[in-house]
């Protein structure tokens, strides 16, 4: 193996290069959004076609199918943030996250409309909605996050609870009743600001990257999620508290839940509950499973995972063009969760690297005796 | 030397009562006794009726399967939680085979089979044989078996086969259960199909997770796999066997709960899944597995349901009251859980 690589580096060949990009791990999402964008490309180029045209309230926007990709998209990948970090540090997923949007956007229609379901004005300023609800949702987040970390409960069940409650408890909050914000300017946050032809969603979701990429910078938290995820009890030996990690892990995550929530309810200025980010999860983690992080935990890499988001967004958009019922689009998703997840389970690894080795060794071997 | 013999026998009599699966099924059925009495004071006297509990059963027959199966899996140490939307599927192939392909109940029925072990090889070796993290596997299976139901069939219809129509509205009397209603008439008490079939189900498991090497190898597996797989056991086909009784349990419930409902529909036995994890955890399985037992898991779904009933009927009967009430229980107990297992670890040390 080492004498391989050895050759593959002095040549610097082309094979070296692609060996290299294949091994990076932004190859896999890449990789995929050029086989979306050349299907698309083939089955109907005018996908790509961007214009500038007037929006309702009379202003021209951009509009295409890219723009709504990468609009609708923001909310994936500021979750996908979250989500990331959650993976890395306890090793599996969090599923709760469709129904605590549910419940944030409730927390925020509930603070603006007060006991009114349709009022004239907002009740309070949306800068107080969004704290209150960005303290809820960590609140819950901070919940799931108590029953990983020190009750040792695994994720996936432990996220269970909220997955079926969190929807009944939105709806609970505001009564059962669909508050309908009138005030326009609550809907720039999910659509357009006056005057601005680029959505604000995907500026809220630039601000959410460059927060996490300033915090991964300055701060121990890449260092420190990754190694609790790969072994708990030796980082506390060194003097890493897992419990903490996780729970500061799940809280971001609540975080990350309150921004989108915001988002998913400012786009339509009212809230379904039991349609809200339905089926989100799934999104979520697959865009991580799709940015090559392991599903188990450990390494992690940022950058693939929003990617991953974009990539998702993208083939959901594609799979919309072609008219398939959206109930339907998530049989088609779970069959590339499976294709991904088999790829990159340890067995299938092994068999691969095994097979590829059989296939070079007597390449190198050759290669050797040239030099 | 006799006295000697005869303490050692009491001794080892009191570990055996007190092991986590004794404890936890104790609480379990202890917790169903109370809620039973509870609804009984609060709820009058409707639940004093031995038809009252029988209805108990024939509106939960087939969460007791997908229970019952789901018990295995989390004895196993995996879990699936696909169950819930195979169950709809399940549903959905049914109705559409019977009223628009003119198929017959007996095809149906194998229909029902073939999905649920389809389902079960599948995530089965996926699991077993690629080590994927079941949860991942088995939400793609909900995901894909959510997908295929709308592309069977996108809206709800009742089945109209009239062979069908027969086996749903069949009644088995149970002998010496009726009562006399106010004009001094015996009414039989009956139960429906559906829940012989599930008692029929929970027996079967029952014995052979008991008396079967293949069923104490699910406990030995998910108490341990090393340990397990030091003593000759094959772990990774006893994981695969459980996601096969689980798919195939899948399978039987979802025939059970068509034969309750009578149609096909996309939003059939949403959230099953959940309830099928919370009658389990309530019947003290184990989520770290090894630990587990199926007339728990019984005693779990008549809790739960009992639970929602009283619930109902305290006039809090908007959907949100029950789901939020199944996910405070199945916290609780599994914080009861993890207060036991973090108090065995401490008994170790």
């Amino acid at each position: 193996m080492t004498t391989q690589e050895n050759t593959l580096k002095k040549k610097s060949s082309f094979k070296g290069i692609v060996g290299r990009l294949v091994q990076n791990q932004l190859f896999i999402p890449i990789a995929a959004l050029l086989v979306l964008v050349l299907f698309n490309l083939i089955a109907d180029p005018s996908f790509f076609k961007i214009s500038l045209a007037p929006s309702s309230e009379g202003y021209p926007v951009l509009s295409g199918y890219l723009i709504t990709i990468i609009d609708n998209a923001s909310e994936l990948a500021i979750l996908a943030i979250g989500m990331t970090l959650v993976t890395s540090a306890s090793g599996g997923q969090d599923i709760s996250v469709g129904s605590t949007i549910a419940i944030a956007g409730s927390v925020v229609l509930r603070v603006l409309c007060g006991t009114d379901s349709r009022p004239e004005a907002m009740k309070a300023p949306i800068i107080v909605a969004f704290l209150i609800c960005i303290v809820v949702s960590a609140l819950f987040g901070a919940f799931n996050g108590v029953l990983v970390a020190y009750f040792k409960i695994q994720p996936m069940v432990a996220t269970l609870i909220l997955f079926t409650a969190g929807r009944s408890i939105a709806a609970w909050i505001n009564n059962n009743e669909l508050p309908v914000i009138s005030d326009p300017s609550f809907g720039y946050y999910g659509n357009f600001i006056p005057g601005c032809p680029v959505p604000t969603p995907v500026f809220i979701a630039a601000a959410c990257m460059i927060v996490i990429a300033l915090v991964l910078k300055f701060t121990n938290l890449r260092l420190y999620s990754q190694s609790v995820g790969i072994n708990p009890s030796s980082s506390r030996l060194n003097g890493i508290n897992p419990q903490t990690i996780k729970l500061i892990t799940f809280i971001i995550l609540g975080v990350c839940v309150a921004v989108a929530g915001f988002i998913k309810v400012s786009r339509l200025s009212t809230i379904n509950y039991s349609v809200v980010a339905k089926d989100i999860e799934m999104d979520v983690i697959l865009a991580v499973a799709l940015g090559g992080n392991a599903l188990s935990g450990g390494k992690f890499n940022m950058t693939a995972s929003i990617l991953g988001a974009y990539v998702i967004q993208f083939l959901t958009t594609t799979l919309f063009k072609f008219k398939v019922n959206s109930a339907a689009i998530s049989a088609y998703k779970a069959v590339v969760v499976i294709i991904l997840v088999v790829l990159s389970a340890p067995f299938v690894r092994k068999k691969l690297i095994e097979l590829k080795n059989k296939i070079t060794a007597p390449k190198a071997q050759v290669g050797k005796e040239g030099v | 030397m006799s006295v000697n013999v005869s303490t050692g026998k009491k001794t080892l009599k009191n570990k055996v009562a007190l092991t986590d699966t004794n404890l936890l099924l104790f609480i379990t059925i202890g917790v169903f006794i109370v809620m039973y009495v509870c609804a009984i004071i609060f709820l009058g006297r409707g639940f004093t009726k031995p038809q009252a509990f029988f209805n108990i059963l024939n509106e939960n027959a087939s969460l007791i399967v997908l229970s019952c199966g789901m018990s295995v899996v989390m004895i196993s140490g995996g879990i699936d939680i696909s169950v819930g939307q195979v169950t709809a599927l399940v549903c959905m192939a049914c109705a559409v085979h019977l009223d628009f392909q003119g198929g017959n109940v007996f095809t149906s029925m194998l229909i029902a089979l073939g999905i649920g072990l389809a389902f079960g090889l599948v995530q089965g070796f996926l699991v077993a044989y690629l080590e994927i993290q079941p949860f991942i596997v088995t939400l793609a299976g909900l995901f894909f078996a959510k997908g295929m139901t709308t592309i069977i069939n996108a809206s709800q219809f009742n089945v109209e086969n009239e062979q069908f129509k027969a086996l749903k509205s069949t009644e088995v009397p149970v002998p010496l259960m009726g009562s006399y209603n106010k004009l001094g008439d015996y009414i039989p008490a009956y139960v429906e199909v559906g829940v012989l079939v599930a008692i029929f189900v929970v027996i079967a498991l029952f014995v052979s997770l008991r008396w079967t090497k293949l069923g104490r190898n699910f406990y030995a597996v998910g108490g341990n796999s090393q340990s397990a797989n030091m003593l000759g056991i094959n772990v990774k086909f006893t994981k695969f066997m459980a996601h096969l009784i689980c798919g195939l349990c899948a399978g039987i419930g979802g025939y059970v709960y068509f034969m309750h409902v009578g149609s096909g529909s996309p939003s059939h036995a949403a959230g099953a899944e959940m309830n099928a994890i919370a009658s389990s955890i309530i019947g003290g399985t184990m989520l770290t597995g090894g630990v587990g037992n199926i007339a728990g898991t019984f005693f779990g779904v008549l809790s739960l349901s009992t639970i929602k009933n009283i619930v109902a009927s305290l006039g809090l009967d908007e959907a949100w009251w029950t789901n939020i009430t199944v996910a405070a229980m199945l916290c609780i107990f599994l914080l009861v859980q993890s207060v036991i297992l973090a108090r065995k670890n401490k008994n170790k040390k």
